[in-house]
């Protein structure tokens, strides 16, 4: 067999040798993360919140039912690169379009298979996400790897929302292909700002389907552009980086904080509790897939969670007008703050879910009370 | 909610004997329950009629009932024990039943015990199909079309509705029972009919066929608190058409996109809260129509299921060890995750490897059977495997089933060739394809093989493309290997990083040995010398995000190994792998009593199996625990890992003890009896040689190796002979002939098979009655476990047959001399551990019939009867332990009570199959009826095994003509004397009606109508004795049984049998019963 080969080094030294897969001849780096979702790969590969990261998929067998124009959570790939135990070459589903080979190669996304995950999970889990390299240059030197993993600026301070978010503000109009939940048809519509630090699509359909009419602005949009719109409701979005440095978003918010009802999702949730003065941390690894139990403290109930992120809120440092709403039970981080006082609320994972489940969709609906209620 | 504390005493039901359809796996589940109740302070009271069960072990529960599983009895336990609650979903649909009957007899509100874990109105609306598609219509679920059926003329209109094929489920039945496809109208009336009569309630449900579609499988567990979580997602690699039971299944989920698998989940969440199973798991089963995607419900299981146990197994979230601890009050968030030990235990397993259980179908043991499968039931097992990719764990899994397949093809001379086919050639395999059947994952091997596209194989077969493309994946890496074995290549010349891909694959050594030409050993050889030995991998619910406690692992290809031996004295026990007819629970229940003693004298217990119903394969049960196949390779991969101090291949049947001898020359440290032990008891000439020496009679025996030597040893010994081919367990192809041509048709069957093994053939001993000793020795000192007298004469497989403790026909002196022989047989066979002989007496001699220097299946039986764990004690022994110094009881034979073993059979699946007992072994479990007569013990083995004797009405007597015996007289007065009437066909009547009895005369079934197959079908004759006239059973006789078996009608066909059941009735009659537990027995026998 003429495979070929590729090489994924990482900063710790340690390197894997294994197959070139994606889009073959290129090297790519960032930050190696990994995510333990069985189901949902072309989502989590599309999801702007993993730029400038390369995920590992525990799962062994990534590819099998192919890629499809509907499950894209933004336009393209927006992983740097993705490092798997086995690529399927046959795509096995009534809606599979294209093969996530072909996809990838579309994307010009290169990434590595054939080697032992679960060793690379191993080795994240103890010493935490670290940067690598992965090459498919036969030739290259795994030690010289090694030392430009090295060189990459680590996740730490950096701000990337400007590479994912939109440059222009938006309507959202896509119709909600996929219905699920019990929303039934929304009372009233309501105009929902939503600023964009790297948007995922299944957010904007939830909106939608909840009777939101979305306006989708770029993260550097301000408050007075904003609210001249005359938005019922601001939703802050999920997104790439370090929140501690999307300074200009912290500022909008606060300047924007109890002007209208406000909900957060992930970065979003991260950038409320900077805005009321909570300072946020990097995690070990963070927390990436789909079935982190999160205990909701106002009423007692477990929700499955999808879950995506690199750093969290320190609940030490919440102003006491700030509650905790949300608890992740693995590790019992910060999972969801509210501010009553300021009709906003925010959580660390996904109710949007895509992928994952989706026992969070009620928090839509309760953004839609807020806004009803104002 | 923290643990209930209104509640103190908990009733837990069992599952009863194993069926098909209802294994070991509520063996395992109830095992969890009762200790997890039992750690949270509860008294645990227990009722299961199966004695080879671990959870009837007396230390499972407080008190345990060997009891028949019926509503009279779990009454009497309540009675008596006055439990708060019963939880009833850990014992499959017979508990669930069972509940059912016992809240509809209105002893739970007599009583005042509440049901935990369900209730009856969530286990009505799950089960009653009628009320669950009400249901499943009022939450928005997609639903096949069809509807129910009473009568047969509603059938036909109803078929206007489905179309062909339709699917035919008559209600209430377990594990299909009496169900179908029909393609025709002529099927279709056929199955309509029989479904009718065999449903209690006489009803069928009629459906669209949803044949081909994708089927998958949800495990789902739900606390008080209304949190939901998804266990597992369960693939089905045979579509829809396939009973579960019976198709290959592959977790998790491999071709659903998050979108339909959520879908698929919110569904599942939707109808675990409508059907209200308030706490615990379920199991919900869906097709997904493959160009649609559309979704349908197929069904719902309220309870802990076959499927759970593989799911448990599959992802180490141990479900009925967390379904007990719901049922009593926690909420998922309450508990900690078993084998993190720091998260908690509501989430959602992910794993991060492929798992694929195989069925295993013994079809040769009903051959007039065929193997195709449909949606009734017919496996009697299953192995399981683990593999980082689907292609490892299935050939993995296909080399676990120990059925001479070495994983998926490519395992046999005649298969690694590069052979051409035209399309002449390939139309039978074509055919074949379209079929489902018991063979259909080789058929696929070979149409991949023989080059049949893919397309082509997919449009036959309906499997997933993409798991035909991952077959295709091993063919095309074997025809690589084969091809360069073609061009000259030798092993050696295979390099390190091919040889890690082909393992990785899953290719074992023996499937590399023969596409190269070469031996398994140089296989092995070569492999190590380039440094490709496996790593252990662990199986820890959460894709190592975080660390593991539990050292549960698998073996795989990759990088980096897990397991870590330790510095501690250990042992590896190895299991007995698939359940099969002849070798399931009582096999895993020695292993796992190996386990408890061994981590009692401080060693680290290992245990390697593959068997996901098991106890055994419970992390929990062990220190350490290998799924792995049970091959030579695999095995010696663990032990060459772990260096234990001993390993035991004595209590797991024949499948670790076939390894004895490889492993002993590898230099395996075995402990118990040596492989030379073994062998001396098992080839037949040196235990010829060595009973011939010590004076102790067997029955004139001899081997061949061709027809005619077969015949001049028959005449030498005399007809009737019994033949087997050698090295067999379970009565595997074994036969009593008559005469020199049924002989030689024996022969040339068994020749054709395998020409190298002999033919054992054996003088068989007419009219005699057989006993089973069992005994624990540690070389010197040998104690008498236990002894039973088979009540079936000799020729009924010992598996079979009903067996009593203690004898029951036998004096004191024949009593001494088994003992005798039995302990100088153990210490001429250096036996250290258990042992097995069979005995038979004919006139007054005792013979020797086979001794078997290891765990037997009536070891567990004996134990639960005597109250001595022989195995525990055996595993003593061989660790050194003398039995001098461990005070054990010897048995006694004047105990004050009688216990009796009952074998169950699968002949209502099997319509074609005869049901007259013979020397091969059929049965698939037992029962156990204790009490304080021979007679009360066989009404409670009767009921047990669900043959409710009846205490007036019509008896049927039809006699051989040997059998128009005194003896046959004798009994027919018995039953005439309780005021049964008699009736019997003309020879049988006449003989009856000579010694002035008074007799209907019956017709049979060609003698005009209505007939005595009429009448036992309307209920007019209550009892059948009916011993068959020579070898085979005449049509009539054939018809009669099947009859007999589908009225449920007891159906006695020895003479012994017909006997015993006399006394059960005079007993039933006369007397009352009541439930008496393991504890007071044991506790009575201490105390006298």
């Amino acid at each position: 067999m003429n495979t070929p080969i590729a090489t994924l080094a990482l900063e710790n030294g340690t390197t894997f040798s294994g197959r070139a897969i994606g889009h073959i001849g290129a090297e790519t780096s960032g930050e190696l993360v990994f995510n333990t979702a069985m189901s949902g790969y072309q989502e989590v590969l599309t999801d702007p919140s993993y730029k400038g990261q390369i995920v590992t998929f525990t799962y062994p067998h990534i590819g099998n039912y192919g890629t499809n124009d509907d499950d894209m959570e933004s336009g393209s790939v927006q992983a740097s690169g993705l490092v798997i135990h086995e690529l399927s070459r046959l795509a096995s589903n009534h809606r599979s379009t294209k093969s996530l080979q072909d996809y990838l190669d579309d994307n010009g996304v290169a990434g590595i298979d054939g080697v032992d995950t679960r060793m690379i999970v191993r080795i994240l889990r103890s010493e935490g996400a670290m940067r690598c390299v992965i090459s498919h240059d036969p030739k290259a030197d795994p030690q010289e790897l090694v030392a430009k993993a090295r060189a990459i600026p680590s996740m730490n301070g950096l701000d990337l929302t400007g590479l994912v978010s939109t440059t222009q503000s938006y309507q959202w109009t896509e119709p909600t292909t996929w219905v699920y939940g019990d929303v039934g048809a929304p009372e009233r519509r309501y105009k929902v700002a939503a600023i964009d630090y790297g948007i995922k699509r299944n957010i904007l359909r939830r909106l939608t389907a909840y009777g939101c009419d979305v306006t989708v602005f770029p993260s550097t949009a301000t408050a007075a552009e904003i609210l001249a719109m005359q938005p019922d409701g601001i939703f802050l979005s999920n997104g790439p980086g370090d929140p501690a440095a999307v300074t200009h978003g912290i500022e909008t918010v606060r300047e924007l904080l109890g002007t209208r009802p406000l909900f957060g999702i992930c970065l979003g949730h991260q950038i409320l509790g900077l805005s009321v003065g909570a300072s946020t941390y990097k995690l070990k690894f963070g927390h990436r897939g789909a079935n982190h139990p999160v205990k909701n403290l106002l009423t007692g109930a477990i929700e499955i969670s999808s879950q995506n992120h690199g750093f969290a809120v320190d609940p030490a440092t919440l102003p006491p007008t700030a509650e905790v709403t949300h608890v992740n039970l693995n590790d019992d981080t910060c999972a969801g703050i509210r501010l009553v006082d300021k009709r906003a609320f925010s959580v660390q994972y996904h109710p949007e879910a895509s992928p994952g489940p989706h026992d969070s969709d009620y928090l839509f609906a309760e953004f839609i009370g807020l806004m009803a209620a104002s | 909610m923290p643990r209930r504390d209104d509640l103190h005493c908990i009733l837990v039901i069992g599952s009863g004997p194993i069926i098909i359809g209802q294994a070991c796996e509520f063996d395992y589940s109830g095992t969890q329950a009762c200790k997890v109740l039992k750690e949270e302070g509860y008294r645990v009271v227990l009722i299961n009629s199966n004695p080879a069960t671990i959870m009837t072990d007396p230390d499972v529960a407080d008190a345990t009932y060997v009891e028949p599983i019926s509503p009279q009895f779990i009454e009497e336990v309540i009675k008596k024990e006055r439990p708060d609650a019963i939880l009833p979903t850990m014992g499959g649909q017979v508990a669930l039943n069972a509940a059912v009957q016992l809240h509809e007899a209105g002893i739970l509100a007599k009583y005042n015990v509440q049901l935990i874990g369900s209730n009856i109105e969530s286990i009505h609306k799950a089960e009653d199909r009628e009320l669950f598609l009400e249901a499943m219509k009022k939450i928005g679920m997609d639903m096949p079309r069809g509807g129910f059926v009473h009568e047969f003329e509603d059938g036909m209109k109803m078929i206007e509705i489905t179309g062909f094929p339709v699917i035919i489920r008559p209600s209430f039945t377990m594990g299909g029972a009496g169900g179908g496809i029909a393609y025709n109208m002529e099927e279709y009336r056929e199955m309509l009919r029989n479904g009718l009569v065999q449903s209690p309630i006489h009803r069928v449900l009629v459906e669209e066929s949803l044949i081909g579609w994708k089927e998958y499988e949800l495990e789902v567990m739900r606390d008080s608190k209304d949190n939901v979580v998804i266990i597992c997602s369960i693939e089905n690699f045979d579509p829809m058409g396939v009973h579960t039971g019976d198709s290959i299944t592959v977790a998790p989920a491999q071709t659903l996109t998050d979108r339909e698998y959520q879908h698929m989940r919110d569904s599942a969440l939707k109808i675990i809260r409508e059907i209200g199973v308030e706490t615990g798991g379920s199991n919900i089963q869906f097709a997904i129509q493959p160009s649609t995607g559309r979704q349908i419900i197929i069904e719902m299981n309220p309870r802990v299921s076959r499927s759970s146990a593989l799911a448990s197994k599959a992802t180490g979230f141990p479900i009925a060890k967390i379904a007990a601890k719901l049922a009593v009050g926690y909420a998922l968030d309450e508990i900690l995750n078993d084998i993190t030990k720091k998260t908690p235990a509501c989430f959602e397993p992910s794993i991060d490897y492929v798992v694929v259980k195989v069925p295993r179908w013994d079809f040769e043991k009903f051959r007039e059977s065929d193997n195709s499968l449909g949606i009734q039931m017919k496996s009697v097992g299953e192995a399981m495997a683990f593999g980082r990719t689907f292609k490892e764990a299935l050939q993995k899994c296909l080399r676990s089933l120990e059925q001479k397949r070495y994983g998926f093809g490519y395992d046999a001379p005649g298969l690694c060739d590069l052979e051409q086919h035209d399309e002449f050639e390939l139309a039978p395999l074509r055919q074949r394809l379209r079929i489902r059947t018991s063979t259909s994952i080789f058929d696929l091997c070979d149409a991949l093989r023989f080059g049949i596209s893919a397309e082509e194989i997919h449009q036959l077969t309906k499997f997933d493309p993409w798991f035909i493309d991952q077959c295709s994946q091993i063919v095309e890496a074997a025809q690589d290997v084969i091809k360069s074995r073609e061009g000259g290549k030798d092993i050696t010349s295979v390099d390190a990083t091919t040889m890690r891909m082909l393992k990785s694959y899953g290719f074992s050594d023996v499937q590399l040995a023969l596409m190269m030409g070469t031996t398994e050993d140089a296989v092995r050889a070569h492999r190590k010398a380039i440094g490709v030995i496996p790593v252990y991998k662990t199986v820890d619910t959460c894709a190592a995000e975080f660390e593991s406690e539990t050292p549960y692992h698998y073996s795989t290809y990759g990088q980096e190994n897990e397991a870590k031996p330790s510095a501690s004295k250990k042992v590896i026990i190895l299991g007995s792998g698939p359940n099969r007819i002849g070798q399931g629970i009582e096999f895993d229940y020695c292993c796992v009593q190996g386990v408890f003693a061994l981590r009692a004298l401080g060693y680290e217990a290992i245990m390697i199996n593959c068997n996901p119903e098991t106890v055994s394969t419970d992390y929990d049960t062990t220190n350490k625990l290998y799924f792995e196949p049970l091959t030579f390779e695999d095995v010696m991969n663990i032990i060459e890992l772990e260096r234990p101090d001993g390993v035991v291949v004595t209590f797991g049947g024949q499948t670790p003890l076939k390894l004895a001898q490889r492993l002993y020359e590898a230099g395996v440290p075995l402990i118990g009896t040596s492989p030379e032990g073994i062998d001396l008891a098992e080839d037949r000439q040196r235990f010829g040689t060595l009973i011939d020496k010590l004076g102790i009679p067997c029955p004139p025996w001899g081997t061949a190796l061709s027809e005619d030597e077969a015949v001049v040893i028959a005449e030498r010994i005399g007809y009737p002979v019994l033949v087997r081919p050698s090295y067999v367990l379970g009565g595997r192809a074994m036969q009593i002939c008559y005469r020199e041509d049924s002989l030689r048709e024996y022969m040339k069957n068994a020749l054709a098979q395998d020409p190298s093994r002999a033919v054992l053939i054996d003088h068989f001993l007419e009219n005699a009655f057989e006993f089973d000793v069992d005994a624990v020795s540690d070389g010197t000192t040998t104690v008498i476990g236990g002894m039973m007298q088979h009540i079936e004469e000799a020729g009924v497989h010992s598996g079979d047959s009903s067996c009593v403790l203690p004898p029951y026909n036998i004096t004191n002196e024949q009593m001494s001399t088994m003992q005798a022989y039995t302990r100088e047989l153990a210490r001429e066979l250096l036996v250290v551990g258990l042992l097995n002989i069979q005995f038979a007496i004919q006139g007054d001699k005792v013979y020797v019939l086979e001794v078997n220097p290891r765990a037997s299946r009536t070891v567990p039986f004996v134990s639960k009867a005597t109250g001595v764990k022989l195995a525990q004690i055996a595993t003593q022994v061989m660790v050194g332990g003398k039995l001098n110094e461990m005070n054990v009881p010897a048995f006694n034979p004047n105990m004050d009570r009688v216990a009796i073993k009952e074998s169950v059979f699968p002949f209502i699946k099997f319509p074609r199959v005869n049901v007259f007992l013979g020397p091969e072994m059929r049965s698939t479990g037992e029962v156990m009826g204790m009490d304080s007569s021979f007679g009360r013990a066989i009404v409670k083995s009767h009921i047990s095994s669900g043959n409710t004797l009846p205490t007036t009405g019509n008896v049927f007597i039809s006699l051989s003509s040997h059998d128009k015996s005194p003896r046959a007289l004798e009994i027919a007065r018995g039953y005439a004397d309780l005021g049964f009437s008699i009736y019997a066909t003309r020879g049988t009547a006449q003989f009856l009606q000579e010694h002035g009895m008074d007799v209907t005369l019956a017709l049979k079934h060609y003698e005009g109508r209505p007939s005595i197959v009429d009448q036992i079908a309307s209920g007019e004759v209550q009892i059948v004795i009916n011993t068959p006239l020579g070898e085979t059973a005449r049509h009539d006789e054939f018809i009669m049984g099947q009859t007999a078996m589908k009225y449920k009608v007891p159906f006695f066909t020895t003479l012994a049998a017909a006997e015993a059941s006399l006394s059960g009735i005079i007993a039933l009659r006369d007397e009352t019963f009541t439930a008496v537990s393991l504890q007071e027995y044991y506790a009575k026998s201490a105390g006298a």
